[in-house]
């Protein structure tokens, strides 16, 4: 692909555990990579497997999922059923051709920020090993 | 309700493989609460076969549309018009919709997307069990209100065939043995002579296929049976 | 003498299993019947064991009528419907075969062929009433035959139940095939005295000949396996321990099941040895047991 290609990742993280994390990191100047895409959900229970496949079929070339720590959910299991849909969502990438390694849950509590880096960190690299999505379109890539 | 579960991907990409545009066509009532083929499903599988079409560098157009209920003429006659503009509709409904829509867009091409599995309940969220064979002759009066046509492996109706093991089927640990289930209802209702009743067997008359129901009270006198 | 008369005189009777194999070669059935030949009072032959497809039990029992041995033609429910059921047993008949025994049949999912299509049109129950409607002189619709059946009908009961709902259940089923006509029972095999007594206690009152299932055991592991695996099979752990500590397995095997013979034979009228894949060893059962004619 071309030189400048750099991943997108696409965040969902809630509002009550993860989100906070990732505001503390700002608030802690902790840097992460600027590849990710955040949006805020009320709870990761939210997620549906058409929100993370749309973001492929648009060109995202890796999804996290970050809800609170397990045990921790503000909606009590919220963030376990994402993990279960996660869990789907990686058999169905893998049906239509991409690596289910493009998607992965995580669990972030608010006070978390050094976390929240490390996942972020973490997810761009495993995009940047894995190369751009097939389904980008050329006009999508981001200048580096 | 009946109660389906999708088709392996590869398998709906091999149906609709010599097509070019195509209408995943969902239905919203019992295979959408079972999670099969509603519109979310329909969704799914639009935004998969797409994804996938892409991946291969295949020219692919995949639209989404449900109706309510894909065995009833008044919801899939609002399907021909837009069906005529695909080369094929992916019909997400069980085996009776899917029937339907072919008869009613006839001879344009219908394919399943899923496998329609049977008639059952929903035990708990994500789980559904079978209970009724649509025998056409239900015999839940003597029997506690259990089935044994579908509770039993077997269908046996004077008892158990001996195979039990822990109460479970012989077919497998994870079944419970019906006639465990039965006895054990019957009991609590002071009804265990029902057991000792011989039951004869079953007639196969009522479920004669294909089978039809008419309610002569609803039919319009135009198309109402001759006798 | 033939089964019947022995058992409806009252006599003590023995059978013994005999297993047709997959495939046309007879030899082994052959060499089993002489050697089982004036030793027992009739050969169960058994239909499609464990739903594995081989050679039918009407041909085998029909082979045994002629080589001089009394045939209990096992018919299960599983494989034929209504219309093949009556017919099979017309034929039976003609070919000389008396006794049938009337059973389910295991699910085709645990045989060989677990994609076809299970049958079970009739249950055992309503299969021995149609033996009994043969034996009368019309089939299952009433419809007249042309020159009738007179088979002795037996069924199956399982002796140890592991639980209180099957133990009931077997019994409310004995009961009904005793009513559809069932004139003897072979049971599932026993290992353990006392709980066959407290089963013929209970049953005593239906005045039906009982016929004791028996296996000879191999070895400590198929002792375990069954006890796991098979409904109805019960081996206690004394005998599993004496199996494993034997140095001479296949010996004490037959030791342990000519001394359960000998323990069981007073409580009922008959003994069934089910010698699976050790027919020929049934003689020496036999011998051991001191059932010599």
């Amino acid at each position: 692909m071309t030189d400048n290609w750099e991943p997108v990742v696409i965040a969902y993280l809630c509002h009550f555990c993860s989100y906070s994390a990732a505001d503390l990191a700002g608030s802690m100047r902790l840097e992460y990579a600027p590849n990710v895409r955040i949006s805020k959900l009320m709870c990761t229970g939210k997620v549906d497997a058409q929100f993370i496949l749309k973001a492929f079929e648009d060109g995202a070339d890796a999804v996290m999922v970050s809800g609170c720590e397990e045990g921790d959910c503000h909606y009590l299991e919220g963030n376990l059923r994402a993990k279960k849909r996660i869990a789907h969502v990686k058999s169905l990438l893998k049906e239509v051709g991409l690596e289910p390694e493009r998607v992965e849950m995580y669990n972030i509590g608010a006070s978390d920020a050094p976390k929240f880096v490390r996942a972020v960190n973490e997810m761009t690299e495993r995009a940047r090993k894995l190369g751009p999505n097939p389904l980008k379109k050329k006009e999508n890539t981001v200048p580096a | 309700m009946i109660i389906a579960e999708r088709k392996p991907f590869d398998e709906i990409k091999q149906e609709i493989l010599n097509y070019k545009k195509v209408l995943v066509l969902g239905c919203g009532t019992c295979v959408s609460v079972c999670m099969a083929g509603g519109e979310k499903e329909v969704e799914l599988l639009a935004t998969e076969l797409r994804m996938a079409a892409k991946i291969a560098g295949k020219e692919l157009v995949v639209d989404e549309m449900t109706v309510q209920r894909q065995c009833d003429k008044e919801y899939v006659e609002a399907v021909i018009e837009k069906a005529a503009q695909y080369d094929v509709v992916l019909s997400m409904a069980c085996g009776a919709g899917v029937q339907f829509v072919a008869k009613t867009i006839e001879p344009a091409i219908v394919m399943p997307a899923v496998n329609t599995k049977f008639i059952g309940v929903c035990e708990a969220e994500g789980v559904w069990a079978e209970r009724c064979r649509a025998c056409g002759n239900c015999m839940l009066a003597e029997y506690g209100g259990i089935c044994p046509v579908t509770m039993c492996s077997k269908g046996l109706l004077n008892g158990p065939c001996g195979g039990a093991k822990n109460d479970k089927c012989e077919a497998s640990q994870e079944k419970d043995c019906a006639w465990v289930l039965i006895y054990n209802r019957l009991k609590a209702q002071g009804k265990l002579d029902n057991l000792r009743k011989f039951t004869g067997a079953r007639n196969y008359t009522f479920q004669a296929s294909p089978s039809k129901q008419v309610n002569e009270a609803y039919v319009r006198p135009e198309l109402a049976v001759k006798k | 003498m033939s089964f019947r008369s022995q058992l409806e005189a009252g006599k003590f009777v023995v059978t013994a299993e005999v297993g047709p194999l997959k495939g046309t070669d007879i030899k082994e059935i052959e060499e089993s019947a002489e050697l089982l030949k004036g030793k027992i009072d009739a050969a169960n032959v058994t239909d499609q064991q464990s739903s594995v497809m081989r050679l039918g039990s009407m041909a085998v029992s029909s082979l045994l009528v002629n080589r001089g041995l009394d045939p209990i033609y096992q018919v299960t429910c599983r494989d034929r419907n209504r219309i093949a059921i009556q017919s099979d047993l017309l034929s039976a008949w003609v070919l000389g075969i008396r006794n049938v025994l009337a059973l389910t049949g295991d699910l085709p999912a645990l045989g060989d062929h677990p994609q076809a299509k299970p049958v079970y049109d009739l249950d055992s129950v309503q299969l021995l009433s149609v033996i009994k409607g043969l034996n009368e002189g019309h089939d299952m619709n009433g419809n007249e035959l042309k020159g009738k059946t007179d088979f002795l009908p037996g069924g199956v009961v399982k002796v140890y139940s592991d639980s209180d709902a099957t133990r009931e259940l077997q019994i409310i089923k004995m009961e009904k095939k005793i009513a559809a006509g069932a004139k003897f029972f072979q049971t599932q095999a026993v290992f353990d005295a006392a709980d066959f007594e407290k089963f013929m206690k209970r049953v005593a009152p239906y005045k039906i000949p009982v016929l004791v299932g028996v296996i000879p055991l191999k070895s400590a592991g198929m002792a375990k396996f069954m006890n796991k695996n098979v409904s109805g099979v019960f081996v206690p752990d004394n005998l599993i321990k004496q199996m494993t500590d034997s140095t001479d397995k296949m010996k004490t095997g037959l030791e342990i099941c000519a001394n359960l013979i000998k323990d069981l034979k007073g409580m009922c009228q008959g003994v069934h040895i089910m010698a699976i894949g050790m027919e020929k060893k049934v003689p020496q059962i036999i011998d051991m047991a001191g059932l010599n004619k």
